[in-house]
């Protein structure tokens, strides 16, 4: 083995130096390290977390190349080139490598630039603070192009990615310190900083932009336009998409949020492989579903009229919200982050039935930017802790009735 | 009311290299070591020096601090060497061997009409008292404390751990021995948990409350087994006996000789042949590893204890006070082209991310010292609550040990933990930390600050 023998000759010869951690990087991409036990247990498990975090890319693997293809079809179907791929999962209209390649020239520079921009910082601050690199961003890095807007400019994207991972995660100490999940950090940085190209009509399919633009500065094209289902309830108009469109992933919206079927099989595959909580997908889900099936019951007692502005969104059947918007994506890939979310297991409940819950009430209430996921995410990573508190003083108070119970 | 013990949570290793249910005589060992670090929290005062000559069960040195916990030379023999290490810290005493033993006599014991202090006094002062150990702090037990119970977990569920039920056969006159005994030191109960389907020499024992215990790995940790029947409370105090050692101890009352003998299990998947053997405590293990076991100079790890909690020890090393399992496994010190993401079939994992141990849940596998993965922080949740049947959090415990918040330790259940309660949670840790490092150091503060 020429390879393995040479990298291990260089690491052993370059112990003292430095940079050593980019080349460990590398090095233990390639190999599992030759690290052996101590004192302790003799044996460990075979997972890593490395082998954990590609478990969860991989999970979302499926819905980055359906990014791909919905960014062409909503493309091409928006300047009138194709028809609606009405009903199928595997619609032809849908699946051409036309949409694709549109799809992919546009996506793949947001996931280089995602990766480098955020795995370049922290291989710095691991030189900086003479640690390993550590894994955390291999996920963050494949979320992040997967919650934007396909037309997202790209240096927007570096300077988010920039303070996400700087202010979001490697002040507080790095992978597993942070507060906040980093990738949304990233995303409510872009939200807050450059709402223009988060919200709207316009961002949402690859060209649309450019074409207002175009227009504005006279040229005579028809304008495209594509609204998410949620913007477009947000603003009284009906939806505009079959159910079965929301569910496939036929619709717009951020790049890898919009298929609510393969975000599903992702979340099961997570479970499955014991990596995701199932604690929280489900809980999470059941929270949504009782704040819709409230607000459902307002429009039914008339406590609300058409007139109302809230009305849109309000009188959605309960179990849509399930399907529109990144209510799923973030559910499965986003509220799962284990160091963000709830440690204990009674925790998690409370955890993800309140993340349901709260996106939903965001949802409605704020029409000028109707994602409620998003917020209510971030805003239970910093409640996590509190909950996780409350939970063990559970078992704290449990242990002092015990004494007390004892000595009385 | 029924005291058996179902344990839900925890992980069975199946490890290659079980031994054999045949035992032989080792080869007498010429040299016999006593380790003060066998002895957690013990600082060694000596009394005899290089040359002095000790019958077996004569005291070789004492607990500086509890100067009635006598430690017994397990043969007799002539103080050869005395090795230090930093700060003149004691690491080994090495005594030569008799070709002829003797014994020093204690007298025979009559437990019948014994009360606690003449038990209490007669094994501090015959070198018996080290077996006993205590929780809180998983060190050997204060004499001065009443247990409120004693618990003996005759049912061992680690990997590749020897079979108590094979191993204590045939000694039921010295166990009851012991356990009449012990039974006078505490007011309370003297615990003691078999094997739901065993067929132990302790469960027709008189003086005890029986436990049969079911379930995987940990339940036959008597740490496990103290969090179902009885937990620690803050100011309690309760004692805990390994099986093999009540043999000693009810040899010495019924005989009045200190007699180190134990069965040790040589195994692990490196082992030609294995098999238990006869032996004493603190023998060199090459006078078992070699014979039918490994050749020399093989790239093996060797390790007195089982292999999730035991201490490597070299091949010129010796049987720690302890053990009653000598686990070989080979060393892996090798590279894996991409370990990290491969799918995997020989190692054991509790996951399913592409690791395949839970398609066969009867295989058994060869696994080598490699940690699969580097040191990191703490972050995936969940995974050690898979493992951990205590009603403690697991992950909020080691966290309070490193952050050293002593009331936080304290409330979150440390009275109850030893470090080998960890070991599972060590073995699954995705961040491949240290638990038992981290509860032991955990342990010792508390020790120094609250005592």
């Amino acid at each position: 083995m020429g390879l393995k023998d040479s990298l291990h000759n260089f690491k052993e010869k370059n112990k003292d130096k430095k940079w050593l951690p980019a080349f460990s990087a590398i090095h233990t991409f390639l190999y599992l390290p030759n690290e052996t036990t101590h004192n302790g247990t003799h044996i460990k498990a075979a997972d890593d977390l490395k082998r954990t975090m590609n478990t969860v890319i991989m999970a979302m693997v499926p819905c980055l190349i359906f990014g791909m293809f919905n960014a062409g079809y909503q493309h091409n179907l928006e300047i009138g080139d194709i028809q609606a791929a009405a009903g199928s999962f595997f619609s032809s209209e849908f699946w051409t490598m036309d949409n694709f390649l549109i799809g992919f020239w546009k996506i793949l520079p947001l996931v280089i630039v995602s990766y480098a921009v955020g795995l370049g910082i922290e291989f710095i601050f691991a030189i900086i603070k003479g640690h390993e690199v550590e894994e955390g961003y291999l996920v963050t890095g494949m979320l992040v192009p997967l919650i934007v807007p396909v037309d997202i400019p790209l240096w927007m994207l570096a300077v988010a990615i920039v303070f996400g991972v700087v202010i979001g995660k490697e002040v507080f100490g790095g992978t597993g310190m942070n507060i906040l999940n980093p990738a949304l950090t990233i995303r409510a940085f872009l939200f807050f900083a450059y709402p223009t190209w988060m919200s709207g009509d316009k961002v949402w399919v690859e060209g649309a932009v450019e074409r207002a633009n175009n227009i504005a500065a006279g040229a005579n094209l028809d304008a495209i336009s594509g609204e998410t289902i949620l913007g477009s309830l947000a603003q009284g108009k009906a939806a505009g998409y079959e159910v079965m469109d929301m569910f496939l992933g036929f619709i717009p919206g951020s790049v890898g949020e919009t298929s609510t079927l393969l975000i599903v099989l992702g979340g099961l595959f997570l479970i499955f492989a014991k990596i995701g909580s199932w604690r929280i997908m489900l809980s999470s889900a059941l929270g949504a579903i009782v704040m819709g099936l409230i607000f459902n019951q307002v429009v039914d007692s008339g406590w609300i009229t058409e007139s109302s502005k809230f009305y849109g969104l309000m009188s959605t059947t309960w179990w849509h919200h399930l399907l529109i918007g990144g209510f799923a994506f973030g559910t499965v890939f986003m509220a799962t982050d284990p160091v963000t979310a709830s440690q204990t297991n009674k925790g998690k409940w409370i955890y993800g039935f309140l993340i349901g819950f709260i996106s939903i009430l965001i949802r409605v209430f704020n029409p000028a930017y109707p994602e409620g996921v998003m917020l209510a995410i971030l805003l239970m990573n910093v409640f996590a802790p509190t909950i996780d508190h409350y939970v063990v003083q559970g078992n704290i108070k449990q242990r002092m009735k015990r004494l007390k119970a004892k000595t009385a | 009311m029924s005291n058996d013990i179902r344990i839900k949570k925890g992980l069975d290793i199946k490890l290659k290299g079980e031994a054999e249910k045949t035992s032989e005589k080792a080869i007498l060992s010429n040299f016999y070591t006593l380790r003060p670090e066998d002895f957690h929290g013990v600082t060694p005062k000596l009394i005899s020096k290089v040359g002095t000559k000790v019958k077996a069960g004569e005291t070789v040195f004492f607990d500086k601090s509890n100067e009635t916990i006598k430690f017994a030379s397990p043969v007799s023999g002539e103080i050869l060497e005395i090795s230090r290490g930093e700060k003149r810290k004691i690491l080994a005493i090495k005594i030569q061997a008799d070709k002829e033993q003797a014994y020093q006599d204690n007298g025979t014991f009559d437990v019948d009409t014994a009360n606690s202090e003449t038990v209490k006094s007669h094994l501090l002062a015959s070198g018996c008292w080290p077996f006993i150990k205590q929780r809180p702090y998983d060190v050997i037990a204060n004499p001065d404390k009443m247990p409120k119970a004693i618990f003996i977990s005759g049912y061992a569920s680690a990997p590749l751990a020897a079979d108590l039920d094979f191993t204590l056969q045939g000694k039921e006159p010295e166990l009851q021995a012991a356990i009449k005994a012990l039974g006078k030191l505490t007011e309370g109960k003297v615990h003691v948990s078999v094997g739901k389907n065993g067929n132990s020499p302790l469960i027709g024992l008189a003086g005890i409350t029986l436990h049969k215990v079911s379930g995987p790995h940990p339940s036959g940790n008597v740490g496990t087994q103290i969090n179902k029947i009885d937990p620690v409370n803050k100011g309690e105090v309760v004692w805990t006996v390994n099986p093999q050692d009540l043999v000693i101890i009810g040899e010495l009352l019924l005989t009045g000789k200190f007699n180190a003998e134990r069965i040790v299990a040589l195994v692990g998947s490196s082992v030609q042949k294995p098999r238990y053997f006869v032996t004493k405590i603190g023998s060199e293990v090459a006078t078992m590893v070699y014979d039918k076991g490994i050749s020399r100079d093989t790239n093996d790890r060797i390790i007195s204890g089982n292999v999730l909690t035991g201490k490597q020890i070299k091949p010129d090393g010796y049987l720690d006070y302890y053990s009653n399992v000598i686990s070989i496994i080979p060393e892996g010190n090798d590279y894996e082209f991409f370990g990290w993401t491969k799918p995997v079939f020989n190692k054991v994992s509790i996951s399913r991310a592409l690791t395949f141990s839970w398609l066969a849940p009867k295989k058994t596998y060869d696994l080598n010292t490699n940690t699969n993965g580097e040191h990191r922080a703490f972050v995936t949740t969940g995974t050690y609550e898979e493992v951990f049947p205590l009603d403690i959090f697991p992950m909020q415990v080691l966290k309070a040990c490193l952050y050293k918040d002593l009331d936080e330790m304290e409330a979150l259940g440390m009275y109850e933990v030893a470090p080998e309660d960890f070991a599972l949670t060590e073995f699954v840790c995705v961040s491949k930390q240290p638990h038992q490092k981290i509860i032991r150091e955990g342990l010792d503060l508390m020790l120094k600050e609250i005592g």
